[in-house]
This record gives C-alpha cells, structure tokens and sequence, in this order.
C-alpha cells in the first residue's frame, strides 16, 4: 500500500512533526515500504481466531495493593524538565 | 414532565446524554504507587511512571478495580469479568505519557440503570451504556507567568471512573436529576466523593434536538461543565441554539463546545481542522484486566445498603410517606441519624421533627447534620419527652431551639425554665374560669353559633399557662365547662 502525500502529512501533524515536501516525500517512501511489509499479513488466514491481546497467552494481569509505594521524590521528576519554575513544569502558555 | 422548544417550525424535543467523570476514591493512583492525596505540594505526589518516564511500566490497582465493580454492582450493571486498557493519544501539556490509558471496546463494566425521581413525584429509569476505567490528567495553572502555563503532575494517574449514559433524558431537570442520584449513590458507595465543586466530579453533556418521531439528529457534547445548575443551563442554551441553526436552513456541526455561564453561551473549542484523531490501540503493557466471578460476589455482598433500597425500607419500617423518606436518604448520615432517634420511637413524629424544625435549624446555624449541636440521642429525649406528656409540642419548638443555641440536654432545659407541661386539671380549670368571665361577651357570641370563636378560647388559656397547658386537656375542660 502506498501512502498519499496529504496522509502523511496528517499523520506528521498527529504526531506533532514540522515536515517539509522533501521530508513528506521522504517519509511516505518509507512508511509505505513499512506498510508494505506489513502487509504481509494479510496473508494469513484468521477466520474464527480471536485477536491477539499480549505475546504470554497465560499470563494475568498483575495487580498490586491500594497503597503508597512511591511519590516524593519532586526532584527526580523535575529533572529533565528545560523550564522549570520552582516545583513546577512550565510550557508555553496554553489556555483554550 | 415534557420539555419542548417552540420553533418557528413547531416544536422540538430534546435528546441528552450524560459523560460522568468520577474521581475514583483510593490511596495510590491507578497504574502508580504514587499517594492521590489532594492539595499537597506541587509534582510530589506523582512518580515517575505518572510523569512519563521512558521504560516505566504500569501496574494496575486492584483497589480501583475494586471500586469500579462496587459502583457497577451500585447501577445493577454488568460487570464484565474480562476488560482490556487502550491508549488515547493525544498531545496536551498536561499529559506526560502523550496518551491516556483508557478502555474503550472492552470496558469494565456495562449496561445498566438509574432510577430517577422528577419534581411531579413520578419516576423514569436512565440507562446507563458503560463504565470505564482511566487516567485523571495533570493540572494547569495559566494565571502564574504572562508567558507560561505552569504544570502539576500531582492528579496526574489518579483512577477515574468514565460513566456514559444512554440518550435518555428529555429534559433539562432529567439530566439535573441524574446526576444527583448518581452522585448519591457514588457516595453511599464511597467510590467517589462526588464534590463537583472540587472538580472530582465533572459532566461532559451531549446535545441534540429532534422533531418527534424523528431518528437522532447531529450532536454537540459540551466538555467540562462543573455544576449542576450549570448542566442544565448549558442544556436549555445549547438546545436552542441547535434549533435556531436548524430553523434557519442550517446544519449542526458535531464538535466539542464550552459553556460560558458568565456569557450564558455555549462556543466551539476546537476548529475542525485540529478535530482529535485518538489512534486507539490495545495498550502493549497491560494485559487483559482478568476478574474473578467469586471476588465480585465477595464486593456485591458486602456493599452498603443504597438509597433506593433504604428509602423503601424507611417507608415500611418506620410507616412514613415516600417524601419524607426520600429527604431522609439524600445523605447517608442523615438516614443514620434518623434511625437513631427513630428507633424504639414513633418514626413519624421522628420524620416530622427531623424534616421540620430541625433541619430549619441546622439550615440557619449553616451545619452540617455531622456539625450538628444537637446529637440523634438528645433529639431522641426530647421526643420522649413529648410522648410521656412532659411537654407539648409548642413548648418543644422553644426547647430545640434552646438545644441549638446552649447543647443542653432538653430535660435540663425544661427543669431550668420550667417548661413542664401542666396537667394539673385544678389550674387549667382556673384559667378557663378566668378566660370565659373575662370574655363573657365573646361567649355569648359563641353560644350564638359563632363556632370558630372556641379556638379563641383555646388560645387564651394556652396563652394564661405560657403555652405549657396540654393543649387536649384545655379543649376538654373548655367544653365541658361552656356546654356543661
């Protein structure tokens, strides 16, 4: 399957990645070959075989316990953060 | 009730349903260790997991899970013992992950129902679609920095429970119904707080309108609103702005708006051009969610007893009107309360002096039936008091007062300012002799055939005792001494 320019665009503005036509063009060869591949699949019969939900088809969802395990630790999670304002991450201003 | 909007065209009805977002109530968040505890310092109750690291993995709750089940088994919905997490993606500051961990072909919990009561008395069942499991976004403050908005992970990963309703309300006190019953039974159930105030209960409204008969037409869904009252305006604007379009040659567009109370309008939030694509797909680091049928039965058979069930309870246990019980169910605690003064009493004097004078009291001190001055027990002896005749019901008007303002237990009060009903026949005589010679000429009116006159009489003695005569004592002595 090969991809139109106009979807991938969309696909680059859903992902929130700036393209130019020479990067579209570039990307939609690609992904196309990527699709292509996949494609392959089709190929498979799966008439009455229920879709595949995880790769360990015995294992259950682990759960835990209704308590505090974690937290605290502000710094940590600051640290990657490029503008930071005392505890707090900043963006550019966002206001609907 | 009906509500209908006369348009140029004739009239429209409309079509409503409900997107609930309940805050769920439980110590650590839905897929973190991290503490959901509201109002601490800013990013400290968010680990790492919640913040969007790279290589974090998710492990569900079983707490949360818990309280879905509870509130499904509360809207006798199905509870679904295999449901699975997608992700929602998306891109918003307040979202590290870049997407949201939701359900969305496979939620938790299913069909089910709401039974809701309008103002006419009469009753309509709601259908609920399905309840879901997801991630609560993090909180953005735009009033700190000209340039900046400000970002706290803290709510970021706490559980909500997404509760979708069928198109069923046709009216605006409907949807304002709805959403008090369901936020009623939240709390019974204690799976959510249901403050929507607080924002741990918001409303996402869907909106149409349609010609009777008709199939559905295009809807609006307004994000966000955060109040009842504020539900229903935003219904009532919306759906005559969707007539309006219609009217004038028009098509509604589907799109997300917002309600502006201040303005009194709904408005657009999104252009078309940047209408949200989720790219839903099975969350790679989860595994189906798994229940056992056992465990559900376990929760279902320990869940509180819910308003509906209580109401009818009351009603047959204690022999009061469907009203009152219904006032006595809004909260828990004062259906607690109830029960404690009711016990062993009459339940219907119970009802009436709970519904009446205490209530007004506790509305003008501004308490809560918790903050309450007078306890169940003390309201209880006061009852006991007018039931052993050692006040009438006048005087125990002024004792409960007294009761609020001092806390005093009301025997102390009737003892402190002799209050004591007065049965002594001798005295009641005396001040009948009093009143009827005072008042001859009245009495001669009476006798006349004025009959209403009697009451004057009553009045006079009640008033001669400073209310503390037995009123059925007055009237028996008045009688017997005017006709012999």
């Amino acid at each position: 399957m090969s991809l139109d320019p106009a979807t991938t665009r969309r696909i680059a503005r859903l992902a929130r990645i700036g393209l130019d036509d020479q990067e579209t063009e570039a990307v939609r060869t690609q992904l196309g070959g990527i699709l292509g591949w996949i494609e392959i699949l089709n190929e498979v019969e799966v008439e009455g075989v229920p879709p595949m939900v995880g790769t360990s088809m015995n294992a259950a969802l682990p759960q835990r316990e209704d308590i505090v395990t974690d937290g605290d630790c502000q710094e940590k999670v600051l640290s990657n953060a490029p503008d930071r304002a005392g505890p707090f991450f900043t963006v550019p201003k966002v206001v609907e | 009730m009906s509500y209908v909007i006369e348009g140029s065209t004739g009239p429209w009805e409309i079509v409503v349903g409900l997107e609930v977002h309940a805050q769920v109530i439980s110590n650590s968040k839905l897929f973190s260790g991290a503490s959901t505890l509201f109002g601490g310092e800013p990013n400290t109750h968010v680990s790492l997991i919640d913040a969007g690291f790279p290589g974090m993995l998710p492990v569900i709750n079983r707490g949360c899970v818990a309280q879905a089940v509870r509130t499904g088994l509360g809207l006798k919905a199905r509870i679904n013992l295999e449901s699975r997490f997608d992700r929602k993606n998306y891109f918003y500051a307040d979202l590290p992950q870049g997407y949201q961990i939701s359900q969305f072909a496979h939620p938790i919990i299913g069909e089910g129902k709401i039974e809701i009561e309008l103002s006419d008395g009469s009753t309509r069942e709601i259908g609920i679609t399905r309840l879901h499991l997801e991630q609560d976004a993090g909180k953005l403050m735009h009033d700190q920095d000209p340039k900046r908005s400000f970002v706290d992970l803290n709510r970021a990963g706490v559980a909500l429970m997404e509760i979708v309703s069928e198109p069923d309300i046709r009216t605006p006190e409907e949807a304002g119904a709805y959403l008090r019953k369901l936020r009623q039974i939240l709390r019974y159930l204690g799976t959510c707080d249901g403050n929507m105030d607080e924002g741990s209960m918001r409303a996402d409204v869907n909106v149409s309108v349609r010609k009777a008969g008709e199939p559905f037409r295009t809807r609006c869904e307004i994000k966000n609103v955060n109040s009842i009252r504020f539900v229903t305006q935003a219904i009532e604007i919306e759906a005559a702005r969707q007539v309006e379009i219609w009217e004038s040659g028009g098509e509604v567009d589907q799109e997300t708006r917002l309600f502006d109370p201040g303005r009194g309008e709904t408005r657009s939030l999104r252009s078309k051009e940047d209408a949200h694509d989720y790219r839903y797909f099975p969350d790679p680091d989860l595994l189906p969610l798994v229940i056992e049928q056992s465990w559900v039965d376990q929760l279902k058979a320990c869940l509180p007893e819910l308003p509906d069930e209580k109401r009818a309870r009351l009603q047959k246990e204690y022999g009061i009107t469907a009203y009152d019980a219904g006032v006595l169910v809004a909260e828990q605690a004062i259906a607690d309360f109830y029960e404690t003064v009711a016990k062993g009493r009459d339940g219907k004097s119970a009802a009436a002096w709970m519904t009446g004078d205490f209530f007004a009291a506790l509305n003008r001190t501004g308490k809560s039936i918790e903050e309450s001055p007078v306890g169940a027990d003390k309201l209880g002896a006061m009852l006991d008091l007018i039931a052993d005749g050692t006040i009438n019901g006048k005087i125990a008007k002024e004792v409960l007062e007294t009761m609020f303002e001092t806390g005093e237990a009301p025997l102390e009060i009737v003892e402190r300012k002799g209050l004591r009903q007065v049965t002594d026949t001798g005295a009641i005589e005396k001040a009948a002799d009093e009143v009827l010679t005072k008042n001859a000429d009245k009495l001669e009116q009476y006798l006349g055939g004025k009959d209403k006159l009697f009451g004057f009489f009553v009045g006079q003695v009640m008033k001669a005792t400073q209310g503390k005569a037995n009123p059925a004592m007055v009237n028996e002595i008045l009688k017997k001494k005017i006709h012999g």
